[in-house]
């Protein structure tokens, strides 16, 4: 089929990751390029970047449960909490009646996962019951218990406004978290933590993409699309959902356990409601069902405060002070608001719907029609 | 006994704030089947109005309150105007998420408005109260129960009596026929969140009365009304009020006994048992206690 690479003979090579020569070849020098940043960008670049690459994580978790089931969970941030503490409980140092056991990495970010990913299964039963927005509002309950629970449970996590220290970035001896070198190269902390966030994203982002071209994905869409349809096709509607959810919980688990691994600290009262409602914005904003959407919507919301301090200078009814109209946090949060809106009106399908769309421009130029 | 009779005063209060708000969510999803996340944002910024006209203008509660539910009306209508209807015909959920971002759109400056002060509603009746047979009564419960009742009662007749009331409910019923017998439905949808908002400017004066006074996190109590709804059936009026009496006075109850019964659960528990409650019904009735079950189709 050489020379006409959109014509697919076999529902392998439709159904593939990457169909094309030039897709793969883009990829494989995109990754080598993302890699290759981590040497020139500076500190903070780094860990923002750093902090897209679990986010992602995260929101790809919330995009296999949310954008492919259809199964709207506000409850994302307490998946991520119960990953923040698994990972800092498996990983992290026992300290003054802390509890810790500071296993190695590929023991504990694992771990996490599960535990959240546990707890995700046996919530879901109950979720499957449900419909719609009542989901939405169980999922809503869930995060308000959760965040109660993390501030209770002192020996986990640390208590409200004490908080603790995550899970230790080491791997077989080798910490990611000092600095160090690597055959003769000094390496800084942020580096080694910017290319682990990678390799787990890429791991993350391959197994979610196989996931939703299997037979799961395709069940996870026929629910979606209408839940009696798959029902008399065969589906079994309880168990994909408590499936849906069990890997959407494994996701957040692992994005939470490593997610406060930049910060060197997890606070109980992060875990809520609006870290849920960020998450479902870079689900809308990056594009619902797409894995590629979950990494730009992750990056583009992660990306954007820092985006709009630049613009921050530029704009006169802006100052630092108070006396100022709004601070740049403050115009952040409504800029953010205002995307939600605007990207639900105006491009549903999100940044990775805008892509698509240039990308078809683009291939049929000049005749766009 | 008395320590009963106090924490039912309390809940009774708590679910009178309730009920204003939970009537306002299910005004707003029976007419267009939207559950509004900025609902919470709306009382506040109804809350802010109250006290800014009150305290800042000095212009007699009644008026402020009175100005104040209708600049929460009129916000109401501009968000519908504005957001909501370009996404009628959409996903239910679409919807429900776009209302995040109307409620942090909305949230984000009147917070700043706020700020850090304490702020008062100016309300009359202050922090008195009388002692009947050794419990104490607040003038502020006596008022928040009795303009809830009275307002609920009003609602209804409206509901029952009124032309508008009418085709409000055939609205409710069927869009479509309604819009064949000649009711503007487009009219209804933006009456039925003026409604809501002007509702929930007097829930969140009432919120906003006590010794806290008026802060960023008296929009927790707009949260809290979302229990309420689910219990009662989100589309059911009856179920708003029994929803917001049953969270009202399990969150009182455990605020009062829980200390003493459970103390293992924490402090500040009694601020979670609206969701525990939620859970709970949820559990044995997927649709809340009066909420209309879906009728399924092949």
């Amino acid at each position: 089929m050489k020379g006409r690479p959109s014509l697919f003979t076999r529902y392998e090579s439709d159904s593939a990751m990457l169909p094309t020569t030039t897709q793969r070849v883009w990829l494989v020098v995109g990754l080598i390029i993302v890699a290759g940043a981590a040497i020139w960008l500076p500190r903070d670049w780094l860990i923002l970047i750093a902090t897209s690459f679990i986010a992602s994580v995260g929101v790809i978790g919330l995009n296999l449960v949310t954008g492919y089931a259809g199964q709207v969970s506000l409850g994302h941030a307490f998946f991520l909490g119960v990953g923040a503490y698994a990972g800092a409980a498996f990983g992290g140092e026992a300290t003054d009646g802390l509890i810790g056991f500071g296993l190695d990495i590929l023991i504990w970010v694992p771990l996490a996962g599960l535990t959240a990913a546990v707890i995700g299964a046996a919530i879901a039963p109950i979720a499957a019951r449900l419909k719609g927005l009542y989901l939405a509002f169980l999922t809503l309950g869930l995060v308000f218990l959760g965040e109660h629970i993390f501030r209770e449970w002192d020996s986990i996590t640390g208590g409200p406004g004490v908080g603790r220290k995550p899970g230790i970035l080491t791997l077989g001896g080798w910490r990611f978290d000092i600095d160090g070198q690597i055959g003769g190269y000094a390496v800084t902390r942020e580096q080694q933590i910017y290319w682990l966030a990678f390799i787990v994203l890429i791991i993350m982002a391959l197994a979610a993409k196989n996931i939703v071209r299997s037979r799961i994905g395709r069940a996870f869409a026929a629910v979606r699309d209408r839940d009696i349809a798959a029902e008399v096709m065969g589906i079994d509607l309880t168990r994909y959902k408590v499936l849906a959810f069990a890997v959407s919980s494994f996701y957040a688990g692992v994005a939470g356990s490593l997610l406060f691994t930049i910060t060197g600290f997890v606070n109980p009262a992060s875990f809520n409601l609006l870290l849920s409602f960020t998450y479902i914005a870079m689900v809308v904003i990056g594009g619902a069902a797409s894995i590629t959407g979950s990494i730009m919507g992750a990056t583009f919301l992660t990306l954007l405060p820092r985006i709009i301090d630049g613009v921050g200078g530029v704009l006169p009814f802006l100052e630092v002070s108070s006396q100022g109209m709004m601070s740049t946090s403050q115009l952040e949060r409504i800029v953010f608001g205002a995307l939600i809106i605007a990207f639900l009106i105006f491009e549903p399908r999100g940044l990775n719907g805008i892509w698509l769309r240039l990308r078809t421009y683009w291939k049929a130029w000049p005749f766009s029609y | 006994m008395t320590t009963f009779i106090q924490a039912t005063i309390a809940g009774l209060s708590l679910a009178s704030i309730y009920a204003l708000l939970a009537l306002g969510f299910v005004i707003i999803y029976k007419a267009m089947q939207v559950v509004s996340f900025a609902h919470p944002a709306v009382m506040l910024f109804g809350a802010y109005m109250v006290s800014w006209f009150a305290v800042e203008r000095e212009l007699g509660f009644i008026t402020a309150v009175i100005l104040g539910a209708v600049a929460a009306g009129f916000l109401g209508w501009l968000s519908e105007r504005l957001v909501i209807s370009p996404m009628i015909g959409k996903p239910l959920f679409s919807i429900a998420i776009l209302t995040i971002g109307l409620d942090i759109v909305i949230r984000t400056p009147i917070n700043n408005l706020i700020g850090l002060d304490i702020r008062g509603v100016g309300a009359p009746w202050g922090f008195n109260s009388w002692t009947v047979g050794g419990a104490v009564l607040p003038h502020r419960s006596v008022a928040m129960i009795v303009t809830a009742v009275v307002i609920t009662a009003l609602l209804m007749l409206f509901f029952r009596y009124t032309r508008v009331g009418l085709a409000m409910r055939a609205t409710a019923i069927d869009q479509e026929v309604a819009l064949a017998q000649g009711i503007d439905v487009r009219r209804i949808f933006a009456l039925a969140w003026m409604m809501a908002g002007a509702m929930a400017a007097v829930a969140g004066m009432f919120a906003a009365s006590d010794l806290a006074g008026l802060t960023q996190s008296s929009y927790i109590v707009g949260i809290k009304a979302l229990p309420a709804i689910v219990v009662g059936g989100l589309d059911s009026i009856n179920g708003a009020i029994v929803g917001a009496l049953v969270i009202g006075l399990a969150e009182a109850y455990t605020a009062t006994y829980q200390s003493g019964a459970a103390p293992w659960l924490g402090s500040n528990f009694s601020q979670v048992v609206p969701y525990v409650v939620l859970l709970a019904v949820l559990l044995v009735k997927p649709h809340g206690l009066f909420g209309s079950a879906e009728v399924e189709r092949v």
